[in-house]
């Protein structure tokens, strides 16, 4: 009996979640790994596309379900702490695109590197920003990723380069980390990620011409939630076909409601620019419950019933939550107990950000540019001392 | 000077500025009907948001254009280009999403009256929206572009200033896009953040053959895009987006044009001339009453409205009568356009002078993401 008993506590230690299953039922019956069919991917200027199969294992489900409602719970709170007036100006949310960032972070490493648009929070988080962090950043505090002083748009961390406001300037940069890893022979991937309506912006095109001359390791994704702004894609684009638009560069249509579609894809996209293949572009079906952003109630250009079927049919949650309890891999109480921790950790994040304090009035000028010592900055009056340092 | 910046500096503002504060907690707090978690009510209670840092001054109700509504900023362009459309079959409208009306509602309607060949949207392509306008116009029609925030027209900024503004000068006046004017709101709107709060217009100002205008209120706004609309030269209208919506005046319905590259003083005095355009032009009317209560002093306060070409005479005239100059903006004070007026007036009126020109402006980032330290910021502009 004893050995059995340690065992049980080992798996209760190793996987905190299923201390509270132990009662109910045991451990040892989940199933530990299950293969499922995905929807293959339309290609373009490849002989072969991603795997049709995909397996997953209890702990990669487990792990992907806790980060995608991660993301879903921090959006909410974050549109509701907008309503509430605590988050001001420009707000951009990520919920119904979760499977995006977990796909593609399941697929690579965190040494790779990844620069996003103004949809940042989703990523900020699966870059190993916390909740707290990203929700005080949004809040304008000082314990906030870029010390309160971005907001929604501008959050960083190691090998994330943004958040960038203007739509479709993070493409070329992406690029550049692709050279620089290229020029470093690091095997490093550089994701470059931008959205359909992005996707219509010259320098996107200077881009990929660029990044095919030179054989980078760059994996252009378009994430198309199917509305640049209040504009669908077929009305701003002569070709809706985005994983063609690279025309030389080999390109993948994913179906990005589903995690497994995205990691496979994002895994072969990977090899293709590791093997020295150059650039490869994805585009990922998606789509944003939200509106564009918190101006946009999100219904004028769309219907309630559509928000409403796409919820409903393919949420990339529930498709996961799905999977998990219908193949014996996770119980409904597991899934409950990973919902209730979820809750409690973006809860306990927005108190922090709503009662850290605003930065202070000298950090105003700091990081204008590098200095040592303080340069002085011109204030709105000689007497103004304002400095900035680095 | 120093009585100048004496009287900037000692009028203090302080106690006002605290009761601009306080009248804005409270509104903060009767705002609050959301309900609020424990945590986040509480954290209400502390909060100093500043919903605005200026007084808007509405100019009185003109009388020589016919009938008049209640308009604001936004309802005021609206008007502007329903008149263009309707006496001009050639105009058309094109930006981001200006057929649902434009993320600022300038655009409203006018799809749905006009038709949607005349006022459609574009992709998200700013450089294709000026190049596809100087096209436009150059093949005779008129060109009315939006870009949807002045901070992106910086993709734009090469078929600006090296198509547009060069196209009648390059090809000895056989060809012009002067039927081209870009549409873009501009300026600090408070929480706007880097990307939706900057002021350009300076940019602008270093390239010959372009007009760049700033209005200050709703009826300027009308007269001022009709003229640009009209002028035979490409012209950029900056519209100051925080007062879309903050800005009410009985505005002309008819038709109406304001001469373009004419100041506008906007309260006569003879101590000091201040100098603004935009927003900024309600800051120094405040500003001119304060050192009128505090201090006594009599202040000329002009509104530049066309910064390229700009209104030298009226502007040096003011400066000969007061002996002072001061002015300000939004945007950051090196390399700003106060400093090619402040060059010009000084080459002009050097004998008329009594004190340093003073520009009142700064170099920080007044698009900081952040609204408080925003607040502070602007709050030292109007100390």
């Amino acid at each position: 009996m004893l050995p059995f008993i340690s065992v049980a506590l080992r798996g209760a230690a190793k996987n905190k979640v299923s201390v509270a299953v132990l009662s109910s039922r045991s451990y040892a019956s989940f199933t530990p790994q299950a293969t499922f069919d995905i929807k293959p991917c339309e290609v373009h200027r490849l002989d072969q596309g991603p795997p049709t199969q995909a397996v997953l294992t209890r702990e990669e489900g487990l792990k992907y379900y806790r980060t995608m409602q991660i993301m879903r719970r921090m959006e909410l709170k974050a549109d509701q702490l907008y309503k509430q007036k605590i988050i001001r100006g420009f707000c951009h949310l990520y919920d119904g695109q979760e499977a995006c960032a977990m796909g593609i972070e399941a697929a690579i490493n965190l040494t790779d590197h990844l620069i996003t648009a103004y949809r940042a929070h989703g990523y900020t988080y699966t870059r190993g920003v916390s909740v707290k962090e990203i929700l005080a950043e949004l809040t304008g505090r000082r314990g906030g990723v870029a010390k309160g002083k971005g907001g929604s748009m501008h959050m960083y961390a190691k090998n994330f380069y943004g958040g960038n406001g203007i739509v479709g300037a993070q493409v070329p940069l992406g690029a550049g980390v692709a050279l620089a890893c290229k020029y470093q022979g690091n095997n490093q991937v550089c994701v470059a990620l931008y959205g359909d309506g992005a996707a219509n912006q010259g320098q996107i095109f200077e881009t990929y011409n660029m990044a095919a001359l030179w054989k980078l390791p760059c994996i252009f994704i378009c994430e198309n939630n199917k509305y640049g702004m209040g504009t669908a894609v077929e009305r701003a684009a002569a070709s809706t076909d985005y994983y063609k638009r690279g025309e030389f560069i080999p390109g993948l249509r994913v179906d990005g409601m589903d995690v497994l579609c995205v990691r496979e894809a994002t895994k072969f996209a990977a090899d293709h620019c590791r093997s020295g293949k150059g650039p490869i572009l994805m585009e990922l079906q998606t789509y944003r419950y939200h509106g564009h952003s918190m101006s946009d109630p999100g219904i004028s250009y769309r219907t309630r019933e559509e928000i409403q079927e796409v919820r409903s049919k393919s949420d990339p949650i529930t498709m996961l939550k799905d999977r998990l309890i219908n193949n014996n891999m996770a119980s409904v109480e597991e899934i409950k107990e990973i919902d209730v921790d979820v809750r409690k950790e973006v809860e306990e994040a927005a108190q922090f950000a709503t009662s850290d304090p605003e930065p202070p009035l000298e950090e105003l000028c700091n990081h204008i540019y590098y200095n040592e010592p303080p340069i002085p900055v011109r204030g709105t009056n000689p007497w103004a001392k304002l400095r900035s340092s680095s | 000077m120093a009585a100048a910046r004496l009287l900037l500096r000692s009028a203090a503002l302080k106690a006002s500025l605290s009761d601009v504060s306080a009248g804005v907690q409270s509104s903060t707090a009767g705002g609050s009907l959301l309900r609020l978690s424990p945590s986040c009510s509480l954290r209400l209670k502390t909060q100093k948001r500043h919903a605005t840092h200026f007084t808007f001054y509405p100019d009185p109700v003109p009388t020589n254009y016919g009938p008049t509504t209640k308009m604001n900023l936004f309802q005021s362009i609206t008007s502007a280009l329903d008149n263009t459309l309707a006496s001009d079959p050639t105009a058309v409208i094109f930006g981001e999403d200006v057929a649902f009306g434009g993320v600022f509602r300038c655009t409203v309607g006018l799809r749905d009256k006009y038709g949607k060949d005349r006022v459609f949207n574009t992709p998200l392509c700013e450089q294709g929206i000026v190049g596809f306008g100087i096209g436009v116009a150059v093949a005779g029609a008129t060109a009315i572009a939006e870009i949807q925030f002045a901070d992106y027209i910086f993709p734009a900024f090469d078929q600006i200033v090296n198509e547009a503004a060069k196209y009648r000068y390059r090809s000895g006046n056989h060809f012009d896009c002067g039927k081209m004017t870009i549409r873009a709101p501009w300026g600090c709107v408070g929480h706007g953040s880097l990307y939706h709060s900057q002021s350009p217009e300076a940019f602008f100002a270093h390239s010959a053959g372009l007009k760049v205008v700033v209005p200050r209120g709703p009826v300027q706004a009308k007269g001022l895009l009709l003229s640009c609309i009209a002028d035979e030269n490409p012209c950029i209208f900056f519209e100051p987006k925080i007062l879309y919506r903050a800005a009410v005046e009985q505005v002309p319905t008819d038709a109406y044009h304001i001469p373009l590259s004419q100041a506008d003083i906007v309260q006569e005095g003879s101590d000091l001339t201040m100098v603004a355009w935009g927003t900024q032009v309600h800051v120094l009317r405040e500003v001119a009453n304060m050192a009128q209560d505090k201090l006594g002093l009599s202040c000329e306060v002009i509104d530049l409205q066309t910064i390229l070409p700009w209104d030298k005479e009226t502007v040096c005239k003011s400066v000969v009568k007061t002996g002072r100059l001061l002015i300000s903006h939004e945007a950051p004070v090196t390399g700003g356009f106060a400093a090619e007026i402040t060059t010009a007036v000084q080459e002009e009126c050097f004998l008329n002078l009594e004190a340093p020109i003073t520009r009142v402006s700064n170099d920080q980032l007044l698009e900081s993401g952040n609204d408080e330290l925003i607040t502070d910021v602007v709050a030292t502009l109007v100390d």
